[in-house]
């Protein structure tokens, strides 16, 4: 068996990878071989515990997106290695498939620090469909649960959880919430958001042991132990890059990709959480896992694959979260005070903004978050705001504060990756 | 469904999400801001589509899906563009931003309203008003906002 592209993996990567190949080619063949067994939405998982939708709501593409778009699909299958000289992966069940490229987008996995007397079936991870699914479960039976880490997905675990009635408790290492991406102001709102509902957050504070009776019990670094029913470690996320290693394709923290998302060996791609790829703005190479980043990196590799070369222009760290109906949207290198910072606090409506040269390089908006977008744009454009940097912090800024010289060149029609529209209409 | 022949290659294209190419554009000079677009625009997505009873009495009150940014002296009208690579419907994580006979559309049922579309949309033109995204849908081809202008200010372009 051969196919001209395989994918390995199914979820925001290859999705994008998928659908940039079949804007060109229509009839190219695509295989797609991933571990899950069905394709769906990681990063609704905390919105399926909180019961804000159903369970066929975490499938994002509809249930013939994958009939339609004519890809065969292997679903439920590992990948056992890739030979990259005879151009081959081998799956679990034995079979051997060819390939002309491939795609590896086998995406993230959930980083477990090392903890005494930490066994695998005492605590839960919050990353895929089976991790929601026990989580569900035990949370019937449960009163108590305390989480390890408040990132985004420790807390919205956190936030759905004591929506359920359970009395959580949250353990972090850092002074503050969400300290890699918010500033110490927002940090503290949303803190305080958390204490309002009755969320006990441990800053400053990890867990070091783990005991078991009825209950676990948690010996925590400042000396205190704490007892729960449902333990959650939510620390972060690290790239899957084994299976690329394993095939002698270079990886440091990640898969390492060029701006064309190839990686060290001719005719393979990656894209996703697997990679680490080079951050626009921080000017240094990182794993950034993000769902646009990882659509956008399989899309262009999907479009690389098919012949068109094309170059992921833009990439920062960008999240939009939001905890109690506060939301929350950072880009860049949002909470660096190295820089010149602009902020201002209303109530609960905070922006900040950090420029360097004239350039916006990171921003936080809390509270009021329209029309974030426009601010990306300008990051992405480089463009020198020093001229209006006042009138960043209004709440309704838009185009028309910007000096009608470069406005209408913004708002000119312009397709950034402009290869599409030449290449093939 | 489109179908064309490449230049470089003799391959058939089939593209299932290709966009016509049809926008909304205004001519600034144009544009006096009477906002009456945005009156027209709110009415015909309302329940009832009549001017008084979408003003007064429905609940939710119906929202225009057009962005008009004023400062002291300007008007600027932004609509949705329809854009060829929808930065929008890249970040959605649930799928309800999709495109459909080269329409991008939304489709409130499937929303989480993380606002990654809000965080991704360069030009600012999906709104989040009420807890819920709003954003144009382009009126089935067939604008009301284009329709109603007195100056012609706003124009169909593909």
């Amino acid at each position: 068996m051969k196919f001209e592209n395989v994918i390995i993996g199914n979820s925001s990567a290859a999705i994008g990878c998928v659908e940039a190949i079949r804007e060109i080619d229509s009839y190219a063949d695509i295989l797609m071989v991933s571990a899950d067994r069905q394709a769906y939405s990681k990063a609704l998982i905390p919105y399926y515990l909180r019961g804000k939708i159903k369970l066929e709501g975490l499938i994002y593409r509809k249930e013939e997106f994958f009939e339609r778009l004519n890809v065969e699909t292997k679903f439920g299958i590992r990948v056992e290695k890739i030979d990259t000289n005879k151009k081959e992966i081998v799956l679990e069940n034995g079979e051997i498939v060819g390939y002309k490229k491939l795609l590896i987008a086998t995406g993230g996995k959930p980083f477990i620090p090392k903890i005494e007397g930490l066994n695998a079936r005492d605590f839960f991870t919050f990353q895929t469909l089976e991790d929601v699914l026990r989580i569900k479960e035990a949370v019937e039976k449960a009163e108590s649960a305390v989480i390890l880490g408040a990132g985004i997905i420790g807390l919205m675990l956190a936030e759905a959880l004591v929506e359920r009635g359970l009395e959580v408790k949250v353990v972090e290492l850092a002074d503050r919430v969400l300290a890699p991406v918010l500033d110490k102001k927002t940090s503290e709102i949303v803190q305080r958001k958390f204490a309002e509902k009755g969320v006990e957050i441990l800053l400053n504070n990890t867990i070091l042991e783990v005991r078991r009776n009825e209950k676990k019990i948690l010996k925590l670094r400042d000396g205190r132990e704490i007892e729960t029913d449902l333990l959650a470690i939510a620390v972060g996320v690290v790239p899957n890059a084994e299976l690329a290693k394993n095939a002698g394709i270079k990886v440091n923290r990640g898969i390492v990709v060029n701006k064309r998302m190839e990686t060290s060996v001719k005719d393979v791609y990656a894209a996703g959480d697997c990679v680490e790829i080079f951050d626009s703005i921080a000017k240094t190479s990182r794993p950034i896992p993000l769902w646009i980043t990882a659509y956008m990196g399989g899309r262009i590799a999907g479009f690389n694959m098919s012949g068109i070369p094309r170059d992921l222009s833009f990439v920062t760290a960008m999240n939009s979260m939001h905890f109690f109906d506060y939301y929350i949207i950072t880009a860049g290198l949002s909470n660096s005070e190295d820089g010149e910072v602009i902020s201002r606090l209303e109530g609960e409506n905070y922006r900040r903004f950090v420029l360097r040269d004239g350039k916006i390089v990171g921003f936080i908006i809390a509270g009021k978050v329209g029309r974030a977008g426009i601010f990306t744009r300008l990051m992405e454009e480089e463009l020198e705001v020093s001229g209006f940097k006042d009138k960043l912090l209004n709440d309704n800024f838009g185009y028309v504060d910007i000096p009608e010289a470069i406005r209408w060149n913004l708002l000119k029609e312009k397709v950034k990756f402009g290869v599409v529209r030449d290449a093939w209409i | 469904m489109v179908i064309s022949h490449t230049f470089t290659s003799v391959k058939f294209i089939f593209i299932p999400f290709r966009h016509k190419g049809m926008r909304i554009v205004v001519k600034p000079e144009v544009c006096m801001g009477c906002q009456i677009c945005e009156i027209w625009c709110l009415v015909a997505h309302s329940m009832s589509k009549d001017i008084l009873n979408a003003f007064l009495l429905e609940k939710p009150r119906p929202k225009s899906r057009i962005v008009v940014e004023r400062n002291s002296s300007e008007y600027l009208i932004l609509q949705c563009r329809n854009c060829e690579e929808p930065k929008c419907m890249f970040a959605c994580i649930s799928g309800a931003l999709y495109r459909e006979n080269g329409i991008l559309k939304y489709n409130e049922e499937k929303c989480v309203s993380c606002l990654s579309c809000v965080m991704a949309c360069p030009y600012g033109a999906v709104k989040f008003e009420d807890g819920k995204i709003v954003r144009c849908d382009l009126c089935n081809l067939d604008p009301v906002c284009v329709k109603v202008c007195p100056n012609k200010a706003l124009e169909v372009v593909s």
